[in-house]
């Protein structure tokens, strides 16, 4: 049997409550917006300190090297929040840029709509295997990564081939700017404020943050977990793809030589961002932040001029640490309330 | 007419048949007990009707047409919801997004209307009394809050049949009583309801009908009124009715005093933990049973976990054989010879993917390995001395513990324990979740235990086995000892008074 005694709250209980909603509202805050402060010091002593980097031509310059980054970013940024990873991006960002750069000599539009179907069809592969075969995603995006650097090196030559891009307009779509600053930045940033519509006001965003909170939960709840698993990585191939043809369409090739490292450097900015590389919690918000900081750094560095670029990737690595260490920190901190 | 019906159910698992030709029908309206001791078979019969299994014959039939449910999703759109023992929402979400996941309220652009979605979330959970931000993630809610909105998430799709797996095993009484508020209003509603529940009170005291399942075979079904409380649970153990009373309603023999001239093997003075504490004190001699008494909230737990070093004390003195415990952590404790059973097995306890041997051997480790290496046989010999002395059933000491029943789980966690070589066991809530034929064998093991002259401490918030199984109570109220049963007074009559008195004279 048990005790069948009402106990009404004491003033005790109500003031922990208190208490608790308050800490869980600033932590909440602080893992938020953690990044973005960050990048607000880091550009305030940049401004302070470096006369070239306070032009306008200088942050236009920023914003269009974040634009390819910051499309895979956006992409990891779903995959991630789903508990997943996806490690094929930086191969499909290549593989993207020299598919956009051979198709644009049948037109603009072949020059988006070829490394959007391929890329599109890996994430689709990447998907299917993560969500139906119950495989790792470390390992699945791990295979397409080798694959789609593989196929990549076939179609050019062992990279040897350069693809010129062959369209005028695909090649201004990399160069124009309008009010100054590069197409490109105006379609990212689109393509940004969708995400983040998606992710935060729409059912599917539910079922991401679901999925990656608790997948068993999630599926108990009636959410599509298998399908929702396939979009993300479908989502992530399709942005990487758009990021290698935007990039073709700056550089006027497919260069097969970039993009090592790619989706380690969007995973970073991912996480820097305040995004749970277990899942369940992140922002695009974050994310934004996460590229800029990523890209002002290595801005910075290039204006000491003297600085081995090389240092970039050491700073950016002791951001990533300090960052999991205050989340995870964080995080025990949200529990314990 | 039958709003669910069950006809010739079988499940077969590799090398169990898990439901055995089972029928059940459920009727609008009804409040209907679905009973068993763990592994009889419920749970499969709830994931068969809620589409999580496929059954292996039989048939299923919802509002008298023949259904088949594909996937849980299928289930619930039907109108069958589920509120599952451990509470199945998604922690890092708020509160509003886990209500209404799947169906939230969409603006004329087909986005999800966040203003009205937390405004509706508000107002429907203060009819469970829920009165939080609704903002908050879901896990930083008390658990018993996270189980009411888990609740209000079943009842508020449309259900027809809501199917509660033991919903009250972490609420608190008043919690219980707002819930079976809404049970009745359910039933009011002509909603079917199918109640697990290892409460005999609470199935006594909200439902019409039982089923009652052993070994995956369908042993009763019928009036829960016309159905002795004796007679249910001999159907459930499968035990000759005369055993049963006999044995009486719980398997402690009766009070643990220990010897009372001999001095105290766990001194605890004037624990204090800001809000949660205030100057707990109180001593367990060797063999004695020390329960602590008192209502959810109450300190019992802190108690506990402060003595195990893992609960923040601001100060107070620990003696364990007389030596100073001082900042005591769990490393600590542990050499000190205290030893805690935690409240959450599966979160804080085993470690579900691993072996029985190995979840046994992870205490003993220290002790049998010489300059960083194991030695297995010396293992093997402590694992398979503590099943046999445990009665621990596992097909062998390879079988993960995540596959066992509940309460083999408690006692796989109980030898690792014991093979710390402990002088104090504390238990908190020790028979929680296990069925009544493995809360019997606990039960007894603590009384054993106790007389190979441990110290004991039990928390229980089941007030009957805390009274039989205790020596002694001490009874706690908001974190403040009001007072100790001892001899006579050990009764739940006395317990209650205790702490009613104790809060009457307060306000």
């Amino acid at each position: 049997m048990t005790m069948g005694l009402a106990s009404e709250p004491s003033a005790i209980v109500v003031e922990d409550v208190r208490k608790a909603e308050r800490t869980d509202r600033v932590v909440g805050t602080i893992q938020r917006q953690g990044a973005l402060a960050v990048l607000i010091v880091v550009v305030l002593i940049a401004l302070a300190t470096f006369p070239n980097f306070r032009s306008l031509d200088n942050a236009a310059t920023i914003l269009v090297a974040a634009a390819p980054p910051m499309l895979i970013a956006l992409g990891m940024t779903f995959v991630i929040i789903t508990g997943g990873i996806d490690l094929s991006v930086g191969s499909l960002y290549v593989l993207g840029g020299v598919l956009a750069a051979w198709a644009s000599q049948y037109g603009i539009l072949a020059a988006f709509l070829l490394p959007l179907a391929v890329c599109g069809a890996i994430g689709v592969a990447n998907g299917l295997l993560i969500a139906y075969t119950r495989m790792a995603p470390f390992i699945v995006t791990l295979a397409a990564l080798l694959g789609a650097r593989g196929l990549m090196r076939a179609i050019s030559s062992e990279g040897s081939d350069t693809y010129l891009v062959q369209n005028d307009a695909f090649r201004k779509l990399g160069n124009g700017s309008f009010l100054d600053i590069g197409y490109q930045v105006w379609l990212v940033a689109a393509l940004v404020v969708i995400g983040m519509v998606v992710l935060a006001r729409s059912r599917f965003g539910s079922s991401v943050y679901a999925v990656g909170g608790s997948e068993d939960a999630a599926s108990l709840m009636g959410v599509p977990v298998r399908r929702t698993k396939v979009w993300v990585y479908v989502l992530s191939g399709l942005l990487a793809g758009l990021a290698g043809a935007i990039n073709a369409a700056k550089l006027g090739s497919g260069v097969t030589v970039l993009g090592t490292g790619m989706e380690l450097d969007a995973i970073a900015a991912v996480v820097i961002g305040g995004t749970l590389l277990t899942g369940g919690a992140g922002t695009i918000a974050g994310t934004i932040a996460g590229v800029l900081l990523l890209g002002v750094i290595q801005n910075l560095i290039n204006q000491v001029g003297n600085v081995n670029s090389n240092w970039q990737q050491v700073i950016s690595g002791t951001f990533l640490a300090l960052v999991v260490v205050a989340q995870t920190y964080l995080v025990r901190l949200r529990r314990v309330t | 007419m039958a709003l669910l019906e069950v006809n010739d159910v079988s499940k077969i698992f590799p090398g169990v048949r898990a439901l055995d030709q089972v029928s059940f029908t459920l009727q609008p309206g009804e409040v209907h007990a679905l009973v068993g001791e763990n592994g009889a078979g419920k749970s499969t019969l709830i994931k068969v009707l809620t589409g999580v299994y496929q059954p292996d014959g039989g048939e299923l039939s919802y509002r008298d047409a023949p259904a088949q449910f594909g996937t849980p999703m299928d289930a619930q759109q039907a109108g069958i919801s589920t509120i599952y023992q451990e509470v199945n929402l998604v922690p890092l979400m708020s509160v509003a997004q886990n209500l209404f996941l799947g169906r939230e309220p969409r603006t004329g652009l087909g986005l999800i209307d966040r203003k009205r979605m937390d405004r509706e979330a508000r107002e429907i959970l203060t009819g469970y009394g829920v009165t939080t931000d609704v903002r908050r993630q879901l896990g930083t809610l008390a658990l018993g809050a996270q189980q009411m909105v888990a609740l209000a998430r079943a009842v508020m799709v449309d259900a027809k049949v809501v199917i509660m797996d033991e919903p009250t095993s972490s609420l608190e009484p008043r919690e219980v009583q707002t819930l079976f508020g809404v049970i009745r209003d359910l039933h009011a509603r002509g909603i079917g309801i199918v109640y697990v529940s290892h409460r005999l009170d609470e199935l006594y005291q909200i439902c019409d009908t039982v089923t009652i399942l052993r070994d995956g075979k369908l042993v009763h079904t019928g009036k829960l009124a016309d159905l002795e409380r004796i007679k249910l649970v001999s159907l459930m153990l499968g035990r000759d009715m005369a055993e049963v009373r006999r044995e009486g309603a719980t398997a402690f023999s009766g009070a643990a005093t220990g010897d009372t001239d001999a001095p105290p093997v766990l001194r605890v003075r004037k624990l204090n933990s800001r809000h949660k504490l205030h100057d707990v004190s109180f001593d367990v001699r060797p063999g004695e049973v020390v329960g602590l008494g008192g209502l959810l909230g109450a300190g019992r737990s802190e108690t506990i976990k402060a003595i195990g070093g893992a609960y923040h004390l601001d100060s107070g003195d620990i003696q364990v054989d007389g030596k100073d415990l001082k900042k005591p952590t769990p490393v600590r404790a542990v050499e000190f010879g205290i030893a805690v059973q935690p409240e959450d097995r599966k979160a804080e306890g085993i470690v579900p993917g691993l072996s029985v041997r190995e979840n046994i051997a992870l205490a003993v480790l220290p002790r049998v390995s010489r300059f960083g290496f194991v030695s297995d046989s010396k293992v093997n010999e402590i694992v398979d001395r503590y099943i046999k002395r445990l009665r621990i059933k596992a097909s062998s000491p390879d079988q993960a513990v995540g596959d066992l029943s509940g309460g083999n789980q408690q006692k796989v966690l109980l030898a690792r324990l014991l093979a710390t070589d402990p002088k104090v066991l504390l238990l908190d809530e020790p028979t929680r979740g296990i069925d009544v034929g493995a809360k019997a064998e606990v039960q007894s093991l603590i009384d054993e235990l106790a007389a190979e002259g441990l110290g004991v401490v039990l928390v229980s918030s089941d007030a009957e086995e805390l009274v039989e199984g205790s020596g002694r109570v001490v009874v706690l109220r908001d974190g403040v000892v009001v007072g100790t049963l001892t001899g006579d007074q050990v009764t739940t009559e006395d317990l209650m008074a205790t702490i009613a008195t104790e809060a009457t004279r307060e306000h």
